[in-house]
């Protein structure tokens, strides 16, 4: 068993997730739906990528729920710089803008793809998949 | 703004300018499924404006001529959504949409009735996805193409005799492998706005209403604000 998993079962390092959107109404709905379903998860927010960049470094980011739509860089381009900063960090693009060379895009970066408005059934894929992953021993 | 003008306050505007952003978004994804070719958006703007200046806002930026196709919505609060175009673009979605073999005088042809489809489309899953996130229905008009100056364009006729002063949406997009881009604009009139504000706040409380009532927040659960650089 790896240390970080060790440390996941008791609650001494808990898995971090940052919500970047510019909406500040979009990231309280991310949030919440969030803490309904993972409740023990610290949530982190930013509202642009300079910001996610910037909490990336100062923090330790688990998992990274990005708008795509964003002013200065979108949440594509940002998935890109985080993906060579964090090459196994669970990602997901949200929009609905359900094109799909914006689709083919997240998935080029080993990003899902979650639809806005952002629901608890939408999100529950996703995280419980980041979950799994975040516990694969050896990480 | 007058003193009886319901302002927006950050957050009923931020859920606005979110319900427009996934508005927009969906009527992108419609265009780019009828053109076969991606679509790229803007961060909408919204922002209080007297008709004329709406207007200069479109007409500073664009030189040529502008077709536009329009529907006035009506419900429970009413409004103008457009299309716009500069001329040099329409034609080309004409040909993006009916398909490359035709012709420059087809296209020329079948202009009119192409673009107020289009339009027709992208306004309606704009308007429709807007309507159904705010739970209300609205009526759209039908589809109908305007040529002109952007004051030509903006200038509809108030029967109500108000300032003029409208609640101005717009977003930009383009398609990059083709000559095309234009705007999405909604106009919304001011005495709409106690009412589309009244909605918007229903809004942000059935997302957000029942944050005290969720889950125990325990320590670490804390939601951290990352601080801007």
């Amino acid at each position: 068993m790896s240390t970080r998993f060790r440390a996941h079962c008791e609650g001494l390092m808990p898995v971090t997730i940052l919500l970047v959107d510019d909406s500040k109404l979009a990231r309280i709905v991310a949030a919440k739906a969030v803490a309904t379903l993972q409740p023990d998860w610290v949530r982190m927010e930013a509202s642009n990528a300079a910001e996610a960049i910037e909490a990336t470094q100062t923090h330790k980011v688990d998992i990274a729920l990005l708008d795509y739509n964003m002013p200065g860089r979108d949440g594509l381009a940002l998935a890109a710089d985080l993906r060579a900063s964090h090459p196994h960090m669970p990602m997901a693009i949200i929009t609905a803008n359900v094109q799909d060379e914006v689709i083919a895009q997240a998935r080029a970066l080993n990003a899902a793809f979650v639809s806005k408005p952002v629901t608890q059934e939408g999100l529950r894929g996703f995280l419980s998949g980041a979950a799994l992953r975040l516990r694969v021993p050896g990480r | 703004m007058t003193a009886d003008t319901p302002a927006l306050d950050d957050l009923e505007r931020d859920a606005l300018t979110e319900l427009v952003n996934i508005g927009v978004s969906r009527a992108a994804a419609a265009l780019r499924k009828m053109i076969g070719e991606p679509v790229v958006l803007s961060v909408p703007a919204i922002e209080m404006l007297d008709r004329a200046a709406a207007a200069s806002l479109i007409g500073e930026r664009e030189a040529d001529h502008l077709v536009a196709v329009k529907q006035d919505f009506t419900g429970a609060f009413s409004g103008r959504a457009m299309l716009i175009f500069p001329q040099g673009s329409s034609l080309d979605l004409v040909r993006a949409v009916a398909g490359a073999g035709m012709s420059a005088e087809d296209a020329a042809e079948l202009e009119e009735e192409a673009l107020a489809e289009t339009g027709n489309v992208i306004l309606n899953r704009c308007i429709g996805t807007m309507a159904n996130m705010l739970h209300r229905s609205l009526a759209l008009s039908l589809p109908e193409v305007m040529r002109g100056d952007g004051a030509h364009l903006l200038s509809f006729e108030s029967n109500t005799g108000d300032t003029g002063l409208v609640l101005f949406l717009y977003i930009n997009f383009f398609v990059r492998s083709r000559n095309i881009r234009g705007y999405i604009a909604l106009l919304l009139d001011l005495q709409s706005l106690a009412a589309l504000k009244m909605l918007v706040r229903e809004f942000i409380d059935s997302v957000i209403g029942d944050e005290e009532g969720g889950a125990p927040r325990a320590g670490p659960d804390d939601v951290l604000e990352a601080e801007a650089p």
